[in-house]
């Protein structure tokens, strides 16, 4: 029997678990506190998701329902805690919460997987929906509009941790997502593991060497609602309040946009989008109202230019660091990043003065307008240059890269 | 010969619509032996082996696998009962690994099934026989490798690997050689005679070097029926089937 895990590993491991501890010491203060336990809970969402997308190749519509339905069950069983009930360690609550993901996945993707592509999609649109209108409608369950809120030290004190102090959340936050991250690795190493991937990419083929294509989905998305639910859990125990939001279409949406922003080819994709996402969305929220639209053409211009997202983009450019040629692309590189500082403070000015519309009219809006619009022009001429610039240099590259064997 | 019958087809008859494919095929194919179908253009015998594999379900008669009846069964209970095919059309995982694509086709007959509790690198038993599959299909240097970036010649080869790696002892083959090269035929026919040592082999093939080099037994297939089978030497001088199937051409050769 081989060791289970690789010295390698372990070490891969222990490093990831030690810059989660110190994470929160460089950045430290309320506000990347609270940021950083919303990434935690993010990347178990974003990963859990990418089980389906990247793994199994099912593009689902609808996986904030097993976050959301997690996340309420956990707010319902701290308040029995917090009331007397019973008494159960906050600190695992996440499982109830994981439990609960399964379980729902369990039977509602009985149904769901019974078919791929988009006959899939649609199903879990589907149900994502029927889901978010039976949230407004059983409101004992679900609160209604408000939402059902919780208290976090309903656990007591148990070994002077009370999860009041938000540092406390934070370290169960990143141990349960650990815990997770390699859960899920790990998941990706069995024969299960494999055998999504060969249903994502020829569900056919799969019947003809003895598997069950429908079964292997059926269990995929079992495990992924299991990791739902637990990255819901941890969002009631961090907010303390958990509304029918969590479970609705812009919920799942957003896990999709993480997904894809981040890359579904490679394990660690999504947990890139994850952090980006959040930092956008917690950074630019305070600096504009229009945040949403920036989110927008972001996730745009990563579709568009390499729509294997930013994984894709750092794994390209592996092999040419390893064959130190990376010199000849600097030049190029320098260029697109000189020519999108016009192109991006110029489209940020036509963005802020429309949102605004204050200064529409009169001589001032005049030059702001044409300031702008001629950084975007100038930008684009030399961005085009650039991108051409870049496409043959990355031709020639590639053929070296062949040439020498590290492609 | 040993004359077991590892696959019995019973008046096999498959119909989509009114549109009638197959009209009663009985066929006895005996355990070791390589038996090859040929006939033109549309005489069926994709859809035979579409029936055979679970891919189809019978419009009407009976399909015996060992002297288990496997009509109508699911194809991944055919496989599991051990009769594995190939496909015409390159049918493989083109985002996996050569190394992983065979690596999955030995899961279920080693007893791995969706085993979510071993890592898949530590199974000494899938390691061996992914190796030994790799080794026999020659693409060993290539095992990294995306299956979707081989060439055409090794995706075919990769595409019996898969078939082969269940170790399963009825195999069928179907058009292995298509669209392949002088020299590259040559390569396939030899690998073919290689990993169907000591198993049954089914194979339709369109390529009658191919079927006169590899196979013991050849049966016509013309509209949907068999209207001959014997031995490579006995095709050749049957009269009907001169006149049936190549009718406009001077004869076997």
């Amino acid at each position: 029997m081989a060791r289970v895990f690789s010295k390698k590993r372990i070490i891969f491991w222990a490093s990831v678990a030690l810059s989660f501890v110190l994470l929160p010491l460089v950045f430290d203060g309320g506000f990347s506190l609270s940021m950083l336990s919303q990434m935690g809970i993010a990347i178990i969402f974003v990963l859990s998701y990418n089980m389906l997308l990247g793994q199994t190749g099912l593009l689902s519509f609808g996986h904030a329902v097993y976050f959301g339905l997690g996340a309420f069950v956990t707010a319902h069983i701290v308040n029995f805690i917090d009331q007397g009930s019973f008494w159960f360690p906050i600190t695992f609550v996440p499982i109830v919460g994981g439990i609960t993901g399964l379980l729902f996945a369990l039977v509602l993707g009985f149904v769901t997987t019974r078919r791929a592509g988009t006959p899939f999609a649609m199903i879990s649109l589907g149900i994502a929906e029927m889901v978010a209108a039976s949230a407004l409608m059983f409101t004992t369950f679900f609160g209604g509009e408000g939402g059902i809120v919780t208290n976090r030290t309903a656990g007591g004190v148990v070994a002077g941790i009370s999860y009041g102090p938000q540092i406390q959340v934070f370290y169960l936050i990143a141990g349960w997502c650990l815990i997770s991250m390699m859960g899920m690795y790990a998941i990706t190493r069995t024969p299960l593991g494999r055998l999504a991937n060969a249903v994502r990419d020829n569900p056919e083929r799969v019947k003809f060497i003895g598997y069950n294509p429908v079964r292997v989905r059926w269990l995929m998305m079992t495990l992924s609602g299991f990791f739902a639910g637990v990255a819901g859990a941890l969002a009631t125990i961090n907010y303390e309040i958990i509304t029918a939001e969590a479970l609705g279409l812009m919920a799942s949406g957003n896990v999709v946009l993480m997904a894809f922003i981040g890359g579904i080819n490679h394990f660690w994709g999504p947990i890139i989008g994850a952090v980006l996402v959040t930092l956008l969305q917690s950074a630019l929220s305070t600096y504009t109202q229009a945040w949403l639209l920036y989110f927008g053409l972001f996730f745009l211009i990563i579709i568009l230019y390499s729509p294997g997202g930013i994984a894709n983009i750092l794994a390209m450019h592996a092999p040419v660091i390893k064959a130190r040629l990376f010199k000849s692309l600097a030049s190029s590189y320098l260029i697109i990043f000189l020519a999108s500082v016009p192109l991006i403070v110029g489209t940020i000015a036509v963005i802020e003065i429309l949102y605004r519309g204050g200064a529409i009219l009169g001589m001032s809006s005049l030059v702001s307008w044409s300031s702008s619009l001629v950084l975007i022009v100038v930008g684009l001429v030399v961005f085009r240059f650039a991108q051409r610039r870049v496409k043959s240099v990355w031709a020639s590259l590639d053929l070296e890269l062949r040439k020498r064997g590290f492609v | 010969m040993n004359q077991n019958v590892s696959l019995r087809l019973s008046e096999v008859r498959k119909s989509f619509g009114s549109t009638s494919i197959i009209n009663g095929v009985s066929l006895d194919v005996f355990e070791g032996e390589r038996h090859a179908i040929i006939g033109p253009n549309g005489a069926g015998k994709s859809t035979l082996f579409n029936l055979i594999s679970g891919r189809y379900g019978l419009s009407a008669g009976r399909i015996e696998l060992k002297g288990q009846d496997i009509t109508n069964l699911d194809p991944q209970n055919i496989n599991r009962s051990g009769l594995s095919r190939s496909f015409q059309i390159t049918n493989i995982f083109p985002k996996m690994s050569v190394y992983e694509n065979i690596r999955c086709a030995t899961l279920w007959s080693l007893g791995y099934r969706y085993s979510l509790f071993r890592r898949i690198s530590t199974i000494r038993s899938v390691r061996n026989r992914a190796d030994e599959i790799i080794e026999l299909i020659g693409l060993g240097d290539r095992e990294e490798k995306l299956a979707g970036e081989l060439t055409y010649a090794e995706q075919r080869a990769l595409e019996i690997g898969i078939t082969i790696a269940s170790g399963s002892d009825v195999i069928l083959l179907d058009e292995p050689t298509a669209g392949m090269s002088r020299a590259e035929t040559n390569a396939a026919v030899e690998l073919i005679s290689k990993v169907t040592r000591q198993k049954t082999l089914l194979m339709v093939e369109h390529d009658m070097g191919v079927v006169f080099d590899l196979a013991d037994r050849i049966s016509v297939l013309v509209y949907g029926e068999i209207i001959a089978t014997g031995s490579p030497s006995e095709i050749r001088s049957n009269q009907l089937v001169k006149d049936a199937y190549l009718g406009t051409q001077e004869g076997v050769h």
